[in-house]
């Protein structure tokens, strides 16, 4: 099999880590690509940690299982770093990309030994900035393309653009705010 | 024109019963199915469809109300899992034994308990004897695709009988996939409009369904019911042949991957047959002699076409993602190896139970039942022949993954 990217997300329930891996297929599809975005439901309830999984090739995937090895990790909250060992299985060429207005180098101490690339970005903020609320997926999403490139970052913004042009129809206020939200994440999430 | 699109399972078969426009949905939700009433009632709100769209107050009720739907002579279908088609159980006899072609969509779940809203086939295979034509997917494309050819072969003369359309929970029922999806009018065009010959409603020749049998009566209809499930093998080959003729993907009841000279093999179902296979294509690349064959239909049981299918295997493993309780192997087991009594030369055979309540089977795991599988050649013991595969060892203190 030709190379396949695999990414793993960690998020609690109600910050929309299952949708940020929808939209990140959603865009690496628009791209030309074969995609898996499945969640992992333990109990479902708001707050507590879930997993999501990505799965980006170009060829038909077969495999079903969830990702243990994967290519990069996604973190939507800081807080289960404490909780959760989110580097568990992460290949060292890998990378991890962290909300957090903090730095990597902060943040190492807590990935329990990840010899990897550890990237930060704050999420928060530039979704407070664009969006006027705490949406962190949106610039979440924009920090693993720049990371992991399993898109070419210029194609996933115009993909991005007819996406929410379609999704917010009715809302075409709130596109333009999503759009700069991308680009600025794209900007400022550093290693 | 195939139409390049990237779907959930569940939207998946939402899409093709939108598709197909049926008469009457009766919905009753359960997780994971409740995805697909969700989307078709969106239909439903926006004109795309003309179904008369039934919520009612159980799987009980929303079965029930299919049988009365079909035998009025209209298109029915619903969709449930897990508890949901156990709390149809007395209604889905009902339902084979009328000769109703309802199409019911299961996103399979376990059953409880504990109580677990993920996948295995337990719900499903507790239902294997009540009649239904029961078809599995590997993933969202098989789900649509099988969804297509489902009203046909339920709907064929002499087979009539009510057909279910099984996805894995979870794994294909919530992951989104790349998927194949076909026009309107060429699904309408394959699908064609459902005539039946009698019905409740037709005036010149009213006629009684579900009337009570007497002895001189029941066994004959229940050997006519049996007739018409092994004529449901000839149909589900008819309705694949032209599928294939008219999308170009090709079905049967089982499907063989690399099993062309194949010395050890694995028999097992779903999503996990995908998996499976890129255990098969590792070893292979190393030049080991494995294959695997994937059941799609389970009802009718392909017995004869999967003894044949085996022919030359040494040693089999049949992967179950049920437990039965039998205490001696699993339902797929039970009937693979029952298909092989009369075979000249037998293969040795063992039952493995994975999987259960969402379990995750992996590519290792498969490359571990090969590696068993060469042994037993290798020593030509066969081992214990029914055991557990995926289970934490309590007494070691292994934890849940991630703790």
């Amino acid at each position: 099999m030709q190379k396949m990217t695999e990414i793993r997300w960690h998020g609690r329930g109600g910050q929309g880590a299952k949708t940020a891996s929808l939209l990140l297929a959603d865009a690496a599809f628009m791209a030309g690509k074969y995609i898996q975005s499945f969640p992992e439901y333990g109990p479902e309830r708001s707050g507590a940690p879930i997993t999501a999984y990505n799965r980006i090739s170009e060829e038909r995937c077969s495999i079903h299982s969830n990702i243990y090895e994967p290519d990069y990790v996604v973190v939507v909250d800081e807080t289960l770093l404490e909780s959760v060992d989110v580097t568990r299985g992460l290949k060292k060429e890998g990378a991890i990309v962290i909300n957090s207005a903090r730095s990597s180098a902060e943040l190492r101490p807590l990935l329990r030994g990840y010899p990897g690339r550890v990237f930060t970005i704050d999420a928060g903020t530039i979704s407070r900035r664009h969006l006027g609320a705490y949406f962190p997926n949106t610039p979440m999403l924009a920090a693993i393309v720049a990371v992991s490139r399993c898109v070419e970052p210029e194609d996933f913004l115009k993909d991005m653009e007819t996406s929410y042009r379609h999704k917010f129809a009715k809302k075409p206020q709130v596109i333009q705010g999503n759009l700069d939200c991308l680009a600025q994440a794209m900007k400022e999430v550093k290693e | 024109m195939s139409i390049r699109d990237r779907l959930s399972g569940n939207e998946a078969i939402a899409t093709a019963m939108r598709q197909i426009n049926p008469d009457v949905f009766a919905m009753f939700p359960i997780t994971p199915s409740t995805e697909i009433p969700q989307y078709f009632a969106q239909y439903v709100a926006d004109g795309r469809v003309d179904t008369e769209f039934i919520t009612v107050e159980s799987e009980h009720s929303s079965l029930s109300a299919c049988v009365g739907a079909e035998a009025a002579g209209c298109r029915a279908v619903t969709a449930t899992s897990s508890a949901g088609l156990s709390y149809m159980n007395e209604v889905l006899y009902c339902a084979a034994s009328a000769r109703l072609p309802i199409v019911l969509a299961v996103a399979c779940r376990a059953l409880t308990g504990p109580i677990n809203i993920n996948h295995d086939y337990s719900d499903s295979m507790a239902e294997r004897d009540s009649g239904f034509i029961q078809i599995y997917a590997e993933n969202n494309q098989e789900a649509y695709d099988n969804y297509l050819q489902a009203h046909r072969i339920g709907e064929t003369p002499d087979v009539r009988l009510p057909v279910m359309i099984c996805e894995d929970g979870f794994i294909t029922s919530h992951a989104l996939e790349n998927i194949e999806l076909e026009e309107d009018e060429a699904v309408r065009a394959f699908v064609g409009e459902y005539r039946p010959e009698n019905y409740l409603l037709k005036h010149e020749n009213p006629l009684a369904v579900g009337p009570y049998g007497t002895s001189p009566y029941y066994m004959e209809a229940r050997v006519a019911q049996a007739e018409a499930m092994k004529n449901a093998k000839r149909a589900i080959l008819e309705v694949a042949a032209d599928f294939e003729r008219t999308f170009g993907r090709k079905y049967g009841f089982f499907e063989e991957y690399r099993m062309e000279d194949a010395e050890v093999a694995m028999v097992l179902m779903g999503s996990s047959a995908g998996t499976a296979k890129a255990a098969v294509d590792e070893l292979r690349h190393q030049g080991e002699k494995v294959g695997l064959v994937k059941v799609r239909v389970f009802r009718p049981f392909p017995g004869e076409e999967l003894a044949a299918a085996m022919k030359g295997c040494r040693a089999v493993a049949v992967l179950d993602k049920s437990e039965g309780f039998s205490a001696c192997g699993g339902p797929l087991f039970a009937e693979t190896a029952a298909a092989c009594i009369n075979m000249d030369a037998r293969p040795k055979m063992i039952d493995i139970v994975y999987g259960l309540g969402g379990r995750d089977f992996t590519v290792d795991q498969a490359m571990d039942v090969f590696a068993r599988l060469r042994r037993i050649v290798r020593t030509g013991e066969t081992g214990p022949v029914y055991s557990h595969m995926g289970q934490r060892d309590l007494r070691k203190g292994d934890m849940p993954y991630g703790l």
